[in-house]
């Protein structure tokens, strides 16, 4: 599972004031934070909180409503820029997977690197067997999406990003629609893509719940509630050691879900 | 069935169950004595030579399949063409963040479902000619065709939107995701799955079609040009005998029957969900 391939790694994400407001509800209030080239930072909050927003503000699936987001240095927001180059450049993997229900794991993993990067056909392919080996699935490039498991679909759209060859990788909550027993194969390979063997590893934020996953694998954990920051630093003094009285509340809901279930009626 | 026992003996001292079975009889009675009624009243010989003569039947070969049915699928295919190409442009103008788009495709639909197919025929081979100086191309083949693709467009919009509406937003968030254009992502990843869902209801529209090209009918049309339908009514004329129109609808049977049964397979094939 380490044998994740990425062409190019690391640019930085950097993220200023960032605020997004759906009509008079604003879900982001001023967001400030930075991923570093080759760095993983999850986020984690409670529902609601603004995480998926705030990924869907760094690859423009919604449009920020004031602040400035860059990409390996390229300012994303800026006016002209050009939305479909800058998502070429940012892997997405959402948590209810969407892959292409119509095409092959090979196919999903072929077809942007057909259209919007123009590769030949034998390139593409190659390119796709690559890093469905490089996810685990090598015997699997024939099947369609239907014939996967959750966690073997998720490795898929895992490697339909990386086939793009981006320069970060976007993850919103890719385990939490798994059984529990495929969870670990798909934060195998995010451990993999973080941690590679030799060289730089990929620049990952990383929304999740799996303690363990950022605890072992980020260099820093980000708590978001109502839209800000509230407190972020490295996993083993946020998770282990929270300075704010919401940070405590929410971690141990997510680590004891009886607790949650108390918490809830209070 | 409520907690009442099954045998009790109902108002007219007879059980649930009996009277049932007395009432069904009496309907199986009545639709048999019917069917005889008719077979008795029936001048049987008559029928015979006038609808099912073979002498005339053999006479229709090979016109009626190298002409008439030839001229069917013509028209049918042509304009269920017309139809398909023009039905997904107007989809996606309904569909369009352009609200002027969406009116144009709103007013489409509405026009073309509501008009009588046959004013359309008429408007094509009178009105074309009248506002153009020339009629429209292609011949009877063009002008049936675009009489057929006019309103079968309004139709095939319609579901081919909702198939459109169907496919997951996810899907176009994912295509979105990896750099793909807008209409890139429409036309690789959401139309693909759109047609999929879509194709049944679409079998069901050229069933339609290929029968409402008997409409042709209507038209100043030259022999080589005749359809099914005009095929039998003209030779029915000629030889006066019905037979040629029972020809010419077991040749409609032939095509649309089995494209009915596909239709109702796929269907059935979508519903036990192969997503
Ligand atoms: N397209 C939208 N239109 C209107 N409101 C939206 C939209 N997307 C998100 N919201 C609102 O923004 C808020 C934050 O949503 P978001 O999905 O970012 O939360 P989250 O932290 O990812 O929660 P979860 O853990 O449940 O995924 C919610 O109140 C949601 O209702
Ligand atoms: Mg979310």
């Amino acid at each position: 599972m380490t044998a994740v391939k990425t062409e190019t790694s690391g640019g930085a994400i950097e993220i200023g004031g960032l605020r997004k407001a759906f009509g008079a509800n604003e879900v982001l209030r001023g967001i400030d934070l930075r991923v570093a080239s080759g760095e993983v930072v999850c986020v984690i909050g409670p529902s609601g909180s603004g995480k998926s927003t705030l990924l869907r503000c760094v690859n423009l699936l919604e449009e920020p409503t004031a602040g400035t987001v860059r990409v390996g240095g390229v300012d994303v927001t800026a006016p002209d820029v050009d939305i479909d180059a800058v998502r070429r450049r940012i892997g997405m993997v959402f948590q209810s997977f969407n892959l292409f229900p119509h095409l092959t794991a090979l196919g999903n993993v072929v077809i942007a690197q057909r259209k919007v990067l123009r590769r030949g056909r034998a390139e593409a392919e190659r390119i796709a067997r690559e890093q469905l080996e490089g996810v685990g699935l090598a015997d699997k490039t024939g099947s369609y999406p239907a014939q996967l498991s959750g966690g073997q679909q998720q490795r898929v759209a895992i490697a339909r990003a990386l086939a793009m060859g981006p320069e970060v990788m976007l993850f919103d909550e890719p385990t939490s629609a798994l059984d529990p027993e495929l969870v670990g194969d798909v934060l195998g390979v995010m451990r993999g893509l973080a941690r590679p063997g030799e060289g730089r590893g990929m620049t990952m934020l990383v929304v999740t719940h799996e303690m363990g996953f950022a605890r072992e694998v980020a260099d820093r954990v980000v708590f978001m509630d109502g839209g800000v920051v509230v407190e972020e630093g490295p996993p083993a003094r946020v998770i282990d050691d929270p300075a704010h009285e919401r940070t405590r509340t929410f971690l141990s809901r997510v680590l004891d879900p009886a607790a949650a279930r108390v918490g809830e009626t209070d | 069935m409520t907690a009442e026992p099954v045998e009790a003996a109902a108002p007219g001292g007879l059980s649930r169950r009996r009277r049932r079975q007395l009432s069904l009889g009496g309907q199986y009675g009545l639709f048999l004595a019917v069917v005889v009624l008719v077979a008795l009243l029936a001048d049987w010989d008559r029928l015979r030579a006038n609808f099912a003569n073979r002498d005339v039947a053999r006479d229709l070969f090979p016109d009626i399949i190298t002409v008439g049915l030839r001229n069917t699928v013509v028209y049918t295919a042509v304009g269920f063409g017309i139809g398909l190409a023009l039905g997904l442009v107007v989809a996606l103008m309904r569909l369009s963040p352009v609200a002027p788009y969406r009116w144009f495709a709103a007013v489409y639909i509405e026009i073309f479902r509501g008009l009588p197919l046959l004013l359309i025929f008429i408007f094509i081979t009178v009105g074309v000619p009248l506002a153009f100086g020339s009629p429209a191309p292609g011949g009877a083949v063009g002008q049936t065709g675009l009489a057929l693709g006019l309103a079968g467009a309004a139709y095939m919009a319609e579901t081919i939107r909702a198939g459109i509406e169907a496919v997951p937003k996810g899907q176009t968030e994912a295509a979105r995701s990896l750099g793909m254009s807008a209409g890139r992502a429409m036309s690789s990843i959401v139309i693909p799955q759109a047609f999929r869902i879509v194709i049944p209801p679409l079998t069901n529209q050229l069933v339609l079609l290929c029968k409402d090209s008997s409409l042709v009918l209507f038209l100043g049309i030259v022999l080589e040009e005749r359809e099914l339908t005009k095929f039998g009514r003209d030779l029915a004329g000629q030889v006066g005998n019905t037979t040629p129109i029972i020809v010419a609808g077991v040749c409609y049977l032939i095509i649309t029957i089995p494209l009915s049964l596909l239709a109702r397979r796929l269907e059935a094939r979508q519903r036990r969900g192969r997503r």
